[in-house]
């Protein structure tokens, strides 16, 4: 067993060494593997981005609560009195005698995006000053916070990035009113920069919406499962109003889950697809170094070497290449396209998302295993091939 | 002949490398096939919208509905030929998160409006004398298992009864199936106004978009202008544009996926012609020594040239003209579930004139680098090499 080691690491190591003997094949099968990696990081960087912009975005401790049935906040609506109830409610956290919720209004409007012939539906949401306090990590990128009372809005960062137009100190003509932007904001990537905030009471107005609500996000004392329940029994049993309460979390896994099977389904479509033709490519490079080796490996064998270091040695060239191909894939789709900013449908609400391409280091780390594998796969049959070889004939070949 | 066999034998020299090179370029061109097929069904659908069909929506947003009136005032323009007005009923089926694309209209000018919808006569009468009745299209009959006689309760997740109650119940009087277009899918359910409007809660006398049929499609703009300087400086202003304008629209928001399936072929062809290239390379490598016998015998440079390119030909249209055989194979075979969704979905004749001419630039650019070298070889140094 030792001397198998032993045999192992000492073919292993002077195969490695040739590499550089054979660089022109084996830069074919890196490159090769690398365009497979950088393809499935992509698409996969896509969905990265669309779960960053909507599951990531919500706190465990903050609920959202709708009305029953509704499936997303535009199909929602609560009155005053609605309100006033859910802000009474007990596991809501009251910070000087006030409490933590935040009432907001819905609305879609259209504005152009750039690059695009035509407009895109624009989220507009009717806040009060609660609003940023519900939010993860808000924070005023330029300008000042709107006052409330006045037509003055915020626009998000990926809005002032995918829109034409919407820049601080513009003012736009939305529904029937005008609106003047005074400040861009992010929110750490979530589904918030997707849209634009203005004084609730002027959109309810300008909207004719009377004094109606679609959504209440509330922040609990904590985040048990007790308290949510408590909040849940609270309302659900209150004849007075009909409500559906969830975790932030889970609201906006709900909201993207069509979209986000769609992209995780196709990156992995194209990437087994593509991933086929590597691995053909591959065995091609393995087949080729196996061949240009064959004094070698004969030699070998005849000193009495046996046939596992031989296919051992074979192998790892082959995933050592994958690997460098994995990497560089994972380092092209890190440089190029991380943070590359884009929007899509929300086909809940028919309104724009944006994101951004979002590279980890889990993705990374996902394109070199695929690079490895592929390449395990590839370095198989050539492996085995080379230690079957006959002994004599492979002294005899040139 | 001896051409063709000398290029045979030079092939089949090494019989798994001759496998794997085609098996790679057999699946770029699937893939490529594959690919195309539905970029053209994403762009083409665009044609496919109704030329006399126009789209007349809230000014303010895609979501916001104005007053029923404005049905009745639409009509009476000139030009125009027929309305049908819908609106979102935001449906859910049990416990469904999904919404159903599920429509209240005036179901009498509905066939009018969109011809390619297809009911039996009998079912059309039976529809419009059950005020409870809807038609459903065949995706949603799969799906939900309904068919022609059933009694379905649909919810509406943003609607409520007067009563309370946020469920409607129905009688399926038809499943239709559409082809070919661009205005109307296979997954929707339409049933009647009255029975909606009636018995709602808030929202009453509101519509959420119509759909006009103009009567000359070269007029549709000027219609179109007519019908919004109809309600201009009103608190409910219009936004009138083809159908064509609209569905693009809707695409152009869905994202840029037609240039993400380019960059994604692009991708697959780029690796292709690494793979091509080695195995050429390789082959003409090992056969240094062949190849200055043969100039020995007096095959011309320019001949060395022809018979290696011809090699990485042959290897390019065979595995590509495979390949594309099976893309063609693929898409028939998807076509049935894929029509459903899409108006259109098909390999038309300019993805076999683009592969045809990817086959040939493969071939060449592939087997250019390593025929040069072969034809700039010097017999002495080849034959004393290996």
């Amino acid at each position: 067993m030792a001397n198998t080691l032993s045999q192992i690491g000492a073919v292993t190591a002077m195969n490695v060494r040739n590499i550089p003997e054979r660089w022109a094949s084996s830069l074919v099968a890196v490159v090769g593997i690398a365009g497979v990696t950088l393809v499935l990081i992509a698409v996969l960087s896509i969905a990265a981005g669309f779960r960053q912009a909507l599951e990531l975005s919500g706190s465990q401790d903050v609920a959202v609560i709708l009305r029953s049935g509704a499936t997303n906040e535009m199909s929602s609506g609560f009155g005053q009195e609605g309100v006033t109830i859910i802000s009474d409610a007990p596991g809501i956290k009251r910070v000087d005698g006030k409490p933590q919720i935040s009432a907001e209004l819905y609305v879609l409007t259209e504005a152009k995006l750039k690059g695009k012939e035509s407009g895109g539906n624009l989220p507009f949401r009717g806040v009060s000053s609660t609003a940023p306090v519900l939010r993860k990590s808000f924070k005023i990128e330029r300008g000042t916070m709107m006052r409330e009372g006045t037509n003055e809005i915020m626009v998000g960062k990926g809005v002032m990035q995918n829109y034409e137009g919407l820049e601080v100190g513009k003012t736009v003509r939305w529904g029937n009113g005008d609106w003047q932007i005074v400040a861009v904001f992010s929110d750490d990537g979530g589904i918030a920069e997707s849209e634009a905030w203005g004084d609730v009471r002027l959109v309810q107005q300008v909207w004719g919406r009377g004094a109606s609500f679609q959504s209440v996000r509330a922040r609990l004392t904590d985040d048990s499962e007790a308290t949510l329940k408590k909040l849940k029994d609270s309302l659900t049993k209150d004849p007075r109003v009909q409500v559906a309460i969830k975790r932030e979390p889970e609201f906006y896994a709900e909201q993207q889950q069509v979209m986000a099977t769609l992209i995780n389904g196709a990156g992995w479509i194209f990437a087994v697809m593509m991933g086929l033709a590597a691995i053909f490519a591959a065995v091609n490079t393995m087949f080729n170094a196996v061949a240009s080796r064959v004094r070698e490996i004969a030699t070998l064998r005849a000193m009495g070497f046996g046939a596992l270091p031989v296919v051992v040695s074979v192998l790892f060239e082959s995933i050592l290449l994958g690997a460098a191909g994995g990497l560089l894939g994972g380092v092209l789709a890190f440089v190029f396209l991380n943070g590359m900013q884009s929007s899509t449908m929300n086909f809940q609400t028919f309104s724009q998302i944006t994101y951004a391409f979002t590279v980890t280091p889990q993705l990374m780390l996902t394109g070199v295993i695929y690079g490895l594998v592929l390449t395990f796969i590839a370095g198989v049959l050539p492996g085995i091939r080379a230690a079957r070889m006959p002994i004599t004939s492979g002294l005899r070949e040139l | 002949m001896s051409w063709i066999s000398l290029t045979w034998a030079n092939l089949t020299r090494r019989k798994l490398r001759l496998v794997f090179t085609l098996l790679s370029i057999i699946l770029a061109f699937l893939m490529f096939g594959m690919l195309d097929a539905l970029r053209t069904s994403l762009s083409e659908s665009v044609n496919l919208t109704g030329a006399d069909r126009l789209i007349s929506l809230s000014k303010v947003s895609i979501i916001d509905s104005y007053p029923l009136s404005h049905y009745e005032k639409t009509r009476a323009v000139d030009g125009v030929d027929s309305v049908v007005h819908l609106n979102w009923f935001g449906g859910v089926y049990k416990d469904g998160t999904m919404q159903i694309p599920v429509f209240p209209m005036n179901v009498e000018q509905f066939f009018e409006v969109y011809p390619e919808v297809k009911i039996t006569p009998d079912e059309f009468a039976t529809w419009k004398s059950d005020r409870q009745g809807m038609v459903i299209g065949t995706v949603l009959a799969e799906r939900y298992g309904w068919k022609k006689g059933d009694r379905i309760p649909i919810k509406s997740s943003i609607f409520r009864k007067a009563n309370g109650g946020d469920t409607w119940e129905f009688n399926i009087v038809a499943v239709y199936s559409v082809e070919n277009s661009a205005g109307w899918d296979n997954q929707s359910a339409m049933f009647h106004y009255d029975y909606y409007n009636e018995s709602l809660q808030f929202g009453r006398n509101e519509i959420g978009w119509m759909t006009v049929k103009v009567k000359d499609p070269d007029q549709s703009e000027a219609v179109a202008k007519r019908v919004d300087a109809l309600f201009a400086n009103s608190s409910d202003e219009t936004k009138t544009g083809t159908e064509k304008a609209f569905t693009k629209q809707f695409m152009e928001q869905i994202g840029n996926i037609g240039k993400i399936l380019v960059s994604v072929v692009f991708a697959v062809f780029f690796t292709m012609l690494l793979v091509t290239a080695n195995t050429m390379a390789q082959s003409v490598r090992e056969r240094t020594n062949e190849i200055g016998v043969l100039k020995t015998l007096g095959f011309s440079a320019g001949a060395v040239l022809r018979l290696i390119i011809g090699e990485a030909l042959f290897l390019t249209i065979v595995g590509g003209l495979i390949g594309f055989g099976l893309a063609v194979l693929a898409v028939g075979g998807l076509q049935p579930t894929m029509k459903k969704y899409f108006p259109i979905f098909e390999i038309d004749s300019s993805t076999l004139v683009i592969s045809l001419v990817l086959m040939v630039a493969l071939g060449v650019i592939t087997g250019l680098w390593p025929a040069v070298s072969a034809m700039r070889l010097k017999i002495t140094d080849a034959l004393r090499r290996g």
